[in-house]
């Protein structure tokens, strides 16, 4: 639909003024836009990033900073988390009696930083790899795409693990594995993409102008597979949260007391009988958080290749043609149906057999 | 032609492709030969026209001349040096002199840049001109070969087959060069718009002293542009020579089979010409037939044919630019006498 409203305005201006082309990046935010699914992931995604940003204030505002216990307030006789609400603990506490909510925001900070962080580190490497393989090919692309499957191929925890043992577990260990584990899955879609993109004309037009390899690379094919690297990327953003957390909770990544949503979860399995809210919380702040990464992603993959929107549009096109059709029937055949009126229409439940 | 007057000698060029099987190793198992020895020049200020099937090698050529592909063996000399082979570094300074125009306006242009980036590419490349005075140069540009200057910032996709086909223009005149490579310009536009191009075309030649190498398969267009003509078959020259001559009285049975195919516009014409129906297919590039290459599809074909290979030479009472690779050629007037070849298309 926003397809042709484009070429209506379009062809409305004359050809005296100065037309600025929509570029596909102004089609693409517009289609995003209108996409409630992906506007939703947005909002959550910039609170989610804002709550992080502002998790300091939160401390001061409660009192209750990210690592502070409080065993008098914060725990039951028996020494148990208190529920959420109590004694001031909005999501209640953690098992020695640390606020549960400031935990989990200052978590937040951790998995956004190293899931953004990583990705973009990732996707740079994964990029330059891909173009090189793809562009240059023969055996350049024969050392380089063995390397992709291989690191594709590793066993990452059992990296991870020797790893920790011999440096230690540290927020640059955890960034240095998440990278080197994320960036041969772009490397290898890039590849893909520049192995068909460097047969188009217009690189043998720009060859023929006599630009240099590295232009062709990062003029000519790399604006075309943004698209597919931003899918990626906002892919692989989520993925590096959950790759923190599974670290942390296997206690090779952030360690205590710095709280992490993994090494939360970790310790609090062992309360899940007693402390619900003790697993839900973070847990649930995970969930949301990948969750709504990934319908991102899949909203830009659509909003990208209008195609998928315009198959949605015409499968509603036809179901509501189909509706028409059968209200119209309804309404052609009621004087024979008059004893059945059927206001919910053929969707209604079916007669109770009692 | 004096060498004064040749902008480009390209001789005895052969490119074959290896096939490698698909085992680790690669083993070459086979040649494609493309383009096997392959001689011609072209004049200053001249058109030369190159005619063949699809598949005969033509793009091949022009991608050898134009330094985009290393060639197998042979030379090309550009104003009396040598650029075969080049290095990229090396071959800068011809890149400015020899351009190309694509065939396909949609696969030429880069989705992806406005307008202005693309014709404006050849300056920032070879770092001729930047920020405003490169703007005011693509605007010029624009206008020279009828674009609106105002659509600087649209992308190709807001544009006409015709209309992106002026943008490959303007983005091959954009370094002023001496050859313009035309690889088909004109084969995916519709008639009307083929007309307007060629039109730019020669319009540009007047004005810039341009060069042009004429890629087509269309015999009128080429015979409309063209000062000589070459036809090629499989890889080799058939015949050349000025483009009158090589029309009014080919030479070659292969030229007279394309000419006789030229759909008439005079009925009565039509209904009387002779049509050469060639049976058979193109035979493959990976193994051509013996001596002549045409041999298996050719109506005059003796036992010779097949076993050697006729020499481009000039004919007796031809001029001598005019040369044919035959050794029997058609003689002005003779027709075709095996049955099943010849057709009148009153009816078609």
């Amino acid at each position: 639909m926003s397809i042709v409203t484009e070429l209506e305005v379009q062809s409305d201006t004359g050809p005296e003024q100065a037309i600025e082309g929509r570029s596909q990046w102004q089609l693409t935010w517009r289609r995003l836009l209108h996409d409630k699914v992906a506007v939703a992931s947005i909002i959550v995604i910039l609170l989610v990033t804002v709550l992080a940003i502002i998790a300091p204030a939160f401390a001061s505002l409660t009192g209750h900073g990210a690592t502070a216990t409080f065993p008098k307030t914060g725990e039951t006789s028996a020494g148990l988390p208190v529920p959420p609400g109590t004694h001031g603990f909005p999501l209640g506490t953690d098992s020695v009696g640390r606020d549960l909510l400031i935990r989990i925001l200052y978590g937040a900070r951790i998995s956004l930083f190293v899931g953004v962080l990583t990705t973009l580190i990732a996707t740079a490497a994964g990029v330059a790899v891909g173009l090189i393989a793809g562009y240059f090919g023969g055996w350049v692309d024969g050392v380089l795409a063995r390397f992709i499957d291989a690191v594709l191929a590793f066993p990452y925890v059992v990296l991870a693990l020797a790893l920790a043992a011999r440096f230690g577990p540290s927020l640059p260990l955890i960034i240095i594995v998440i990278t080197f584990f994320s960036w041969a899955a772009v490397a290898r879609i890039v590849r893909g993409q520049t192995l068909s993109l460097k047969e188009k004309e217009y690189v043998e037009a720009a060859r023929s102008l006599g630009a240099s390899p590295w232009r062709i690379m990062f003029f000519d094919i790399l604006p075309n597979l943004l698209a597919p690297v931003l899918v990626l990327g906002t892919l692989l953003v989520p993925a590096a949260i959950v790759f923190e957390a599974t670290l942390s909770y296997l206690g090779l990544g952030i360690q205590e007391p710095t709280p992490s949503w993994g090494n939360i979860l970790a310790e609090a399995q062992n309360f899940y009988q007693e402390a619900w809210w003790y697993i839900v919380f973070p847990a649930a702040a995970l969930l949301i958080t990948t969750l709504a990464f990934n319908l991102l992603g899949d909203g830009i993959r659509d909003a990208m290749d209008p195609r998928t929107e315009r198959i949605f549009a015409s499968q509603r096109a036809r179901k509501r043609a189909r509706k028409r059709k059968r209200t119209q029937a309804r309404e052609g055949g009621s004087a024979a149906s008059q004893d059945h009126p059927d206001p919910a229409g053929p969707a209604a439940p079916p007669p109770t057999a009692s | 032609m004096s060498d004064d007057d040749v902008l480009v000698r390209v001789d005895n060029l052969v490119k074959h492709f290896p096939i490698r099987s698909s085992s680790l190793l690669g083993r070459t198992v086979g040649q494609v030969q493309a383009v096997d020895g392959v001689s011609l020049t072209i004049g200053r200020g001249q058109t030369l026209g190159l005619v063949g099937e699809t598949g005969c090698g033509k793009s091949t050529l022009a991608r050898c001349i134009a330094g985009l592909i290393p060639v197998t063996s042979g030379t090309v000399t550009f104003e009396g040096s040598n650029i075969t082979n080049l290095s990229r570094r090396a071959m800068q300074p011809y890149r400015r002199e020899i351009q190309m125009i694509f065939q396909d306006p949609y696969g030429s242009l880069n989705p992806r840049r406005r307008v202005g980036s693309i014709i404006g590419e050849p300056f920032a490349v070879h770092k001729m001109a930047s920020g405003a005075e490169r703007k005011r140069k693509v605007q010029d540009l624009m206008a020279r070969v009828g674009l609106n200057p105002e659509h600087y910032n649209r992308f190709p996709a807001e544009f006409s087959g015709g209309q992106r086909q002026r943008i490959g223009v303007a983005r091959a005149l954009a370094l002023q060069p001496k050859l313009i490579i035309c690889d088909e310009p004109v084969s995916a536009l519709d008639v009307s718009i083929q007309a307007q191009v060629l039109n730019l075309l020669a319009d540009l030649q007047d004005d810039f002293g341009l060069s042009y190498l004429f890629i087509a398969h269309d015999l009128e267009v080429v015979r409309h542009v063209s000062h000589a003509v070459t036809v090629m078959y499989l890889g080799r020259i058939a015949e050349s020579g000025p483009k009158d001559p090589v029309y009014d009285a080919p030479r070659h049975p292969y030229t007279n089979a394309l000419l006789s195919a030229v759909p008439s516009a005079d009925p009565e014409a039509a209904a009387t010409r002779q049509r050469i129906i060639l049976t058979g297919d193109v035979p493959s590039p990976i193994n051509p037939p013996s001596g002549c290459r045409f041999h298996p599809r050719c109506p005059k074909a003796q036992e010779l044919c097949s076993q050697q290979d006729p020499p481009l030479e000039a004919k007796v009472n031809d001029p001598p630019d005019h040369l044919t690779a035959c050794h029997f050629p058609v003689a002005q007037g003779e027709t075709f006498a095996r049955a099943g070849r010849v057709s009148r298309t009153g009816t078609a």
